[in-house]
Order: C-alpha cells, then sequence, then structure tokens
C-alpha cells in the first residue's frame, strides 16, 4: 500500500489472517469449504470402492460408519454451508449496492470459527476416534454407553464451534440486507439471489439456535454424564430425534434457496430475459421457508408418533411441492422466448432444472407417510436426497462459481473445461444415483457397509460406484481449471458476460476494497440492465466521491476461534488415560479453562479498545491506487 | 404408492418435454434482437398453482385413508397372532405371548392371518423391516413400544432387515419370516414347548450346559438371555446372515453344519460387535457342538 493510514494495514498471510473484508472472507470461505469438499468426496468415493460388489472387505464395518458419518457431516456442515457462505459474501454486498456487510469483524469471526470447528472435526481421524453414528447422530447409538470413545464429542464439540460461526453469518446477513442497501433498491427490486439468501439468513437464525440447544444436552450428557437421551436415567431419545430435524429440515432449505437464487440469476442473465414472475418467485420463497418449519417429522414417519401426526406432516410436506413448482414453471418461461446462451455456468443451471424436477417428485411419494414406511431409510432416500443436494445444490453452486468467478477473481474460467466439467460431473450424478432409487425399493437399506450376494443389487452398485468416479474426473476437471486460470493475467471487464443485469457488474473485477466508488442510484428492477436499456454506460451515482470510511483488519476474530479450539480438546481430553503433566493440565482443566480465557480475553480486548476505523481518501479512489 | 409413482411420472414427462423444447428453440441465434422483457403471466401463473394442488388433493386422500389404516390396532384381537418383538445389537428376538415361546432370528407365521407385531429395543434404535411384506417400524429403547401389523398371503421365505444405523454389523443384521400354513405352525408351537434335547455324548452335553447354555436356550432349558437354540437345525440361517443351504454359491452360504461351525469358531469375524465371544472350545467340542445342533430340529412342515 503506498498510502500512509492511521491503521495499521497487513500484506500477505497477515492479511488473510486479519481481514475483515467481505470479498476476502468470501475467497477463504472458498477455499476452506472447497477443501473439505474435497475430503468429503474422497470418503464418498471409499464408501462406493467398498459397495462396489456384494460381501467386499475392503474398509471394515467400523471404518464405514465412520466414512458415512463423516461423509455427511463433513458434506453438509463444512463444505455445502461454507461454499454457501462464500457466493453469499462474494456477491451479496455488491448485488445491494453496499460497501460490506453490516458487522464486518463479526464476518471474520464466523469463518475463523467455521473452519477451527471444521478442523476440529476433521483431526479426530489423526486422533482415530471418528464420530461413527451417523450425521443423524441418534441416540442411544451415540450415547456414552453404546458409543465409548471420543468419536461423538468430536462431532459434538466441532459442530458446535462451527456452528457459532453459522448463526452470526446469517444474523450479519440479516442485518446487511435490511440496512445496507443503496439508495432505491427496495425489498421488491432485489436480486432474486439477494432475496433467498435474505430467507436462507432467517431460517439460519431459527433452525441454528434448535441444534445448539441439542448438541449443548448432548454434550452435558456425554461430558458430565446428564441424563437428556440416557433412557435408564429418565432421558428420551425420540427427543433428539425431534430437536434434530427441527434444525435438520430448514437446513435443507438453508442449503437450496440459495441455489434457487443462484440458478434464477444465472438463467435470467443467459436468456437475456427479465425473471419470469419475480414477485411470485419471491413468494415462493418465503413460502418454502416458512413451511420448511413445519414439516420436520417427515423424518420420523416410522418412529411411532400416531395416525394423526403422520398425516399432519405429510399434507405440510406435499404442499412445499406448490412453491417449487411456481419456481421450476418460472424458470423455464424465463427461458421461453428468450435467447438462451449455454456458457458453462449456463449448462449447470440448466441442467439443475430436470434433475431438481427429480428429486422434487421423489420427496412427494416420500411424503405420503404410507408409502415411507416403505421407502424409509432405504437407498430411494440416498437417491432422493442426493438428487436435491447434490442435483440442486452442488449443480447451482457450481453454476455460480462459474458465473461469478470473473467477479471474484478477474479472470473468466476455461470454457471449455468448464463445459467437460459439466459433462462427467452431470452424467456422472445421474449413473451415480439414478439407480439408488431402485436399489431402495429393492430393499436395500442405507447405511449398510455391505450387503449379500445373490439379491440382485451388484450391477446396480457397480454403476453407482463408476458414477462416483466419473464425479470425481469431473471435481478434478475444476481444480484444473481453478490452476490454469489463476495462471492468466487478469483481463475480465467490470461485465464479462455482457448481459449482466444486476449491481455487482457495474464495477470492476475483482471489485475494488470498497466495491462502490460512489454508492449508485437503484432506479429499477434488474438495475444494470434498465440503465443499459436506457441507454446509459453506468449507473447513476446517488452520492459524490468523497472519503469512505472502511472497517480495521483484527487478530482477534481468529484468536477467539483459537481460543475456542483449544477449550474443545480441553473439554474433549479432560478424562484421558494419559499420563505425567499431560494428563494433569487436561484433567484439571487448565487446557480447556486457557482457551476460555484465550476467547474472552479478546472479547474484553475487542469491547474496551475503541477503534474507528480508517478512511480511504478520495484521491486514492480516483487515481492509480484504484486497484491497488 | 402406485398413484404415486403415476402421478410424478406424469409431472416428470410434462417438465421435461417443456424444458426441452424450450431449450431448442431458444438456442442464441446471431443477429438475436434483445428479447421481449416480460414480467409474468397471471394465467399461466395461476395454472401451475392450481394443478399441482389439485394433483396433491388427488394424492393427500389415500395417503390420509392408508395412514389411519395402517395404524390399525390389533394387539387385543384373539384372532391375530401377537408377537413381540425386540431388537438386540445385533439379533431379533420374537416373543408369542399367546403361546407363551420365544424365538429369534427367524418369526414364524402362519400364512393368510395378521400378524400383530409391538416394536422395542433392547439397546439402541433399530427398524424392523420386510421390504416384501410391509413398511418398517422403529424399535425404541425404553417402554416406547411401537405397533404394525402385516401378512403373508403365501408360504414362503421372506428376507427382514434392521433398517436403522445400529453399529458396526447393522448392515449384517438380517432375520427371516417364514410363512408355513396354519397346521404346520401349530405343530411348530408344540414343538417349541417340548423339552430341550441334550447332545448326545455326555462329554459334549457337559461342554454345552456350561458354556452355552448360561446365554442360550434349547426348550426348558438355560437362559434366554440371547439367541433361543430350540431347533435350530431347522433354520434358514445362522446368525441371520450365513445362509444355510446344501449348495453354498456366495461367501455367505455354507451348510448348517459349517455355518454353525464357522460361527462357534469366530462371531466377531461374522458380526463385528455382537455380543457373542470367542468361546474356549477345543476343535473337537466345537465339532461336536456343531453335529448336534445342526441336527436339532423340530421337522414341523412334514
Amino acid at each position: 500500500m503506498a498510502h500512509a493510514h492511521p491503521v495499521k494495514r497487513y500484506t500477505g498471510l497477515m492479511d488473510w489472517l486479519t481481514t475483515v473484508d467481505h470479498k476476502k472472507i468470501g475467497i477463504l470461505y472458498l477455499i476452506a469449504g472447497g477443501f473439505f469438499f474435497l475430503i468429503g468426496g474422497l470418503e464418498a468415493l471409499l464408501i462406493r470402492v467398498q459397495l462396489w460388489k456384494p460381501l467386499n472387505d475392503f474398509v471394515g464395518a467400523d471404518t464405514y460408519n465412520e466414512l458415512l458419518t463423516m461423509h455427511g457431516t463433513t458434506m453438509i456442515f463444512l463444505a455445502a454451508m461454507p461454499v454457501i457462505f462464500a457466493m453469499m459474501n462474494a456477491i451479496v454486498p455488491l448485488q445491494i449496492g453496499a460497501r460490506d456487510v453490516a458487522f464486518p469483524f463479526l464476518n471474520a469471526l464466523g469463518f475463523w470459527t467455521f473452519l477451527f470447528g471444521g478442523l476440529l472435526l476433521n483431526l479426530s481421524w489423526i486422533a482415530q476416534a471418528v464420530p461413527d453414528a451417523g450425521w443423524t447422530s441418534y441416540l442411544p447409538l451415540a450415547s456414552p454407553t453404546y458409543s465409548t470413545h471420543k468419536g461423538v464429542d468430536y462431532y459434538v464439540l466441532g459442530l458446535q464451534i462451527a456452528g457459532i460461526g453459522t448463526l452470526i453469518g446469517g444474523i450479519n446477513f440479516l442485518v446487511t440486507i435490511i440496512n445496507m442497501r443503496a439508495p432505491g433498491m427496495s425489498f421488491m427490486r432485489m436480486p432474486m439471489f439477494t432475496w433467498t439468501v435474505f430467507i436462507t439468513s432467517a431460517l439460519i437464525l431459527f433452525a441454528f439456535p434448535a441444534l445448539t440447544v441439542g448438541l449443548v444436552a448432548l454434550m452435558f450428557d456425554r461430558l458430565f454424564s446428564a441424563n437428556f437421551f440416557e433412557v435408564s436415567g429418565g432421558g428420551n431419545t425420540v427427543l433428539w430425534e425431534h430437536i434434530f430435524w427441527i434444525f435438520g429440515h430448514p437446513e435443507v432449505y438453508i442449503l437450496i434457496l440459495p441455489a434457487f437464487g443462484i440458478i434464477s440469476e444465472v438463467i435470467s442473465t443467459f436468456s437475456r430475459k427479465r425473471l419470469f414472475g419475480y414477485s411470485s418467485m419471491v413468494f415462493a420463497t418465503v413460502l418454502i421457508g416458512f413451511l420448511g418449519f413445519m414439516v420436520w417429522a417427515h423424518h420420523m414417519f416410522t418412529v411411532g408418533l400416531g395416525p394423526v401426526a403422520n398425516a399432519l406432516f405429510s399434507i405440510a410436506t406435499m404442499l412445499i411441492a406448490v412453491p417449487t413448482g411456481i419456481k421450476i414453471f418460472n424458470w423455464i418461461f424465463t427461458m421461453w422466448g428468450g435467447s438462451i446462451k449455454f456458457t458453462a455456468a449456463n449448462l449447470f443451471a440448466v441442467g439443475f432444472v430436470p434433475t431438481f424436477v427429480m428429486g422434487g417428485v421423489t420427496g412427494v411419494m416420500l411424503a405420503a407417510a404410507p408409502a415411507d414406511f416403505q421407502y424409509h431409510d432405504s437407498y430411494f432416500v440416498v437417491a432422493h436426497f442426493h438428487y436435491v443436494i447434490v442435483g440442486g445444490l452442488v449443480l447451482g453452486l457450481f453454476a455460480g462459481l462459474h458465473y461469478w468467478w470473473p467477479k471474484m477473481f478477474g479472470r473468466m474460467l476455461n470454457e471449455g473445461l468448464a463445459k467437460l466439467t459439466f459433462w462427467t460431473f452431470f452424467i456422472g450424478f445421474h449413473l451415480t444415483f439414478f439407480v439408488q432409487h431402485f436399489l431402495g425399493l429393492l430393499g436395500m437399506p442405507r447405511r449398510v457397509w455391505t450387503y449379500l450376494d445373490g439379491l440382485g443389487f451388484n450391477t446396480m452398485n457397480l454403476i453407482s460406484t463408476i458414477g462416483a468416479f466419473l464425479m470425481g474426473v469431473g471435481t478434478i476437471l475444476f481444480i484444473i481449471n481453478i490452476i490454469v486460470t489463476a495462471a492468466k493475467p487478469k483481463t475480465a471487464g467490470d461485465d464479462p458476460w455482457e448481459d449482466g443485469r444486476t449491481l455487482e457488474w457495474s464495477i470492476p473485477s475483482p471489485a475494488p476494497e470498497y466495491n462502490f466508488a460512489q454508492t449508485p442510484l437503484v432506479r429499477g428492477y434488474d438495475a444494470l440492465w434498465k440503465e443499459k436499456m436506457d441507454g446509459n454506460d453506468a449507473m447513476t451515482p446517488a452520492e459524490p466521491i468523497g472519503p469512505i470510511h472502511m472497517p480495521s483488519p483484527s487478530i482477534l476474530p481468529f484468536l477467539m476461534s483459537l481460543g475456542l479450539f483449544i477449550a474443545g480438546y480441553g473439554f474433549m481430553y479432560a478424562e484421558n488415560e494419559w499420563t505425567g503433566i499431560m494428563h494433569d493440565l487436561f484433567a484439571s482443566h487448565a487446557v480447556a479453562g486457557a482457551g476460555l480465557l484465550i476467547t474472552l480475553g479478546c472479547m474484553v480486548v475487542r469491547s474496551l479498545k475503541d477503534d474507528h476505523g480508517f478512511h480511504i481518501e478520495p484521491d486514492e479512489i480516483t487515481g492509480k491506487g484504484v486497484k491497488a | 404408492m402406485k398413484l404415486s409413482i403415476l402421478i410424478m411420472v406424469l409431472v416428470v414427462i410434462v417438465v421435461f418435454a417443456l424444458a426441452f423444447y424450450v431449450i431448442v428453440k431458444f438456442r442464441r441465434r446471431p443477429n438475436d434482437k434483445i428479447p421481449v422483457q416480460v414480467e409474468g403471466n397471471h394465467k399461466l401463473e395461476i395454472i401451475w398453482t392450481v394443478v399441482p394442488i389439485v394433483l396433491l388433493l388427488i394424492l393427500a386422500v389415500p395417503t390420509v385413508k392408508h395412514v389411519f389404516g395402517l395404524a390399525k390396532d390389533y394387539t387385543k384381537d384373539p384372532d391375530a397372532v401377537q408377537v413381540i418383538v425386540t431388537a438386540h445389537q445385533y439379533w431379533w428376538e420374537f416373543e408369542y405371548p399367546q403361546y407363551g415361546i420365544k424365538t429369534s432370528q427367524e418369526l414364524m407365521i402362519p400364512t393368510g392371518k395378521t400378524v400383530s407385531v409391538q416394536a422395542k429395543s433392547a439397546d439402541v434404535i433399530h427398524s424392523f423391516w420386510i421390504p416384501a411384506l410391509a413398511g418398517k417400524i422403529d424399535t425404541n429403547p425404553g417402554a416406547n413400544v411401537n405397533t404394525m401389523f402385516f401378512s403373508a398371503d403365501h408360504d414362503g421365505v421372506y428376507l427382514g432387515k434392521c433398517a436403522e444405523l445400529c453399529g458396526p454389523s447393522h448392515a449384517l443384521m438380517d432375520f427371516k419370516v417364514k410363512s408355513v400354513n396354519e397346521g404346520a405352525f401349530d405343530r411348530w408351537v408344540a414343538a417349541m414347548k417340548e423339552p430341550g434335547k441334550l447332545p448326545a455324548d455326555p462329554a459334549i452335553a457337559e461342554v454345552f450346559e456350561k458354556q452355552c447354555l448360561t446365554c442360550h436356550a434349547v426348550g426348558d432349558k438355560g437362559l434366554q438371555l440371547y439367541p433361543n437354540l430350540t431347533g435350530i437345525g431347522d433354520k434358514e440361517t445362522i446368525a441371520g446372515i450365513l445362509v444355510n443351504t446344501d449348495d453354498p454359491q456366495y461367501k455367505n452360504e455354507g451348510t448348517t453344519h459349517d455355518n454353525l461351525k464357522r460361527w462357534i469358531e469366530d462371531p466377531q469375524a461374522v458380526k463385528p460387535g455382537n455380543s457373542m465371544p470367542k468361546v474356549d472350545l477345543t476343535p473337537e467340542q466345537i465339532e461336536g457342538i456343531a453335529k448336534y445342533l445342526s441336527e436339532y430340529k423340530l421337522n414341523v412342515e412334514q
């Protein structure tokens, strides 16, 4: 940095550890989420290798249960959610014409708690005490009675720490979207992606506390011998199932709604058409978010809740098909009469539509409780939720990454490689999961580490394994594309797809530190497109150029998260079989206390220290320093 | 269920056809003009809101009907065969309170009669599932008993499974349902009540009593803590997973005698994490016990 500032601006590694810039935090989320996606993918491949033939002994029963637990947990909490947060961070402030999120410090804290929670969870592989009770961690299987090693402790504390990050992230985006929109950007002019992020954040706000409560109760059961779920002590295991799914079902919509938003943006852009039925899309999104909280018991039809509950939750679940159907038809009619350009991003988006319809219709089939008695916990369910999460969310994320890559990094991904990525991943996906519907109907239960020969499962499992490897090839192609692209110069223009409709395409790629030199004036839905159609080549500014107030970087979020990480280990190993000084340090809760002290100490420092941030002066904005 | 598949296939066909048409018809061509920026169309939007609602109503009516139909309580019905299913890591216990007998791993039922199930668990949550005959019901720990009912229209052997992750051997927690005619069922009930037969060889009998009957039972002898061994020579499988056949094709198949031997020699290798220890027996003793058990038949089907 060529300019002197009262606040120290770091470079290199320290810059990344201390950054509170939403764009950099977005990139951090992408790197960390991508890393965990690769780990979860590797676990999936090991699962498919084990199942490629009957009575295979590639991994044992114990290892298999560890793999399936860690695959699910990693993919949901440490891969899918963070990559969504990456997109939210990278794009939402730009789409609403803001210079950063409402709470930049919290934003950084959210990332670091997620990362340290995720690391804690995955270090269980090194400690050789891996969670093995499924990502749902049903009791009593996960109770101290039946799970005597520390695996489930890693699950509880890892998710607890990571969950803090998600919750504060959700609150942050709610406040950001409510308060930081540019002049003229009314709610009904917000881009669809911002709308879905808004609803997702609201879902996070209400759903994650349920998970937190459940995990705290489970933690008390495991670490301090409480009896929340201990049947012999008067506890109830069905309680855990309710708590888990009261969080768990909204979680599904937390994941899929942003994908809906991405698809809406990509399809609209590359069809050169306004999103069909925008207001009904908004309404459908809100309705899905609302209904998402009243259907959790459809995961529990076989628990024995009785016919009244089962009937009500069946009907409520089927209702969700209506707003989802509205969305599907709106996408199709956005393309209708349009001028569709099949970029790689759009291939992913268009491929999403039929794939998600498949996942949707099987969802309605599962919603019928009497039929679910047959489908439940079979491979039919495995096929269904992978169609929704991989065929829905992951295709959506790929579409979004290819679409916004130039905005995040200033470079266009290689289109040829990207299209190859799409076809291998897409075909691999359908090979893997389509046949699993039939495996389920034939009676193959899920979460089985092996199956017997002669039951007619062999060929389909083999096909499924081949498909999984094809998806692996697709992922590797994507990584190669990233590496190839990173070696090229930053040449992407402000609006590299030339059909950009929303505010993020009105500023340089990548966006400067302060995003908008002048806050834009929003004159309608699809703000940039409106200016283009009116013959303007830029947004109308809403303010003169002046000094821009920026938040200071800080190492505190990193240290606070590190403290929680240490405290987590301290509590987990308070009961240990070591000897000597290590035993004493952990057994006396000295390590746990030290960790908490670091976190609390940072909070005190943060509260007492005045930090007014700094200003970027107009000469830096208009001068050569713009892209510094 | 068939109705739901039909409606869903219809939906998939319509949406796929629409999507495909759009993708082909509206590809970008050179010299394309900027398309008309349509905001929406109320008529169309109402159609694709109302049509799904109607389809769902059509689906909802039989759904609710069957939900209540399947919840019918047969536990007090004297005409139904009452079975108390208790799931254990990793085996199934079947108690017939009407006859005062207990068996394991193989549920005998009379063809055509309603079987009323009361399901519970002795340890973790399992799920009782006979894919070819009925849906599943979870077995919960504590006094949380679930009920269901089913019946088999034809004589035969049906495969049953555990459908809820319950530990390392979850995948191997299979059982069989054997549906036989009423005469054979009555003979089986009577045979189960007869006094247990011990091995003919007194040395084997002594070992068997000391090492096996401390957990298992034959007839009136021994304890009912773990699977009841009465008539084990008749069963379709050993430990639910080693299929008994004189013509073994797969790794998990063998004669009843060989399967018993394989199981007793190393239970953990067959079913990791199960409660049966490697009992301290000489090869001759194992051979003797396997021979005795494989010949322990009730012969009710003649």
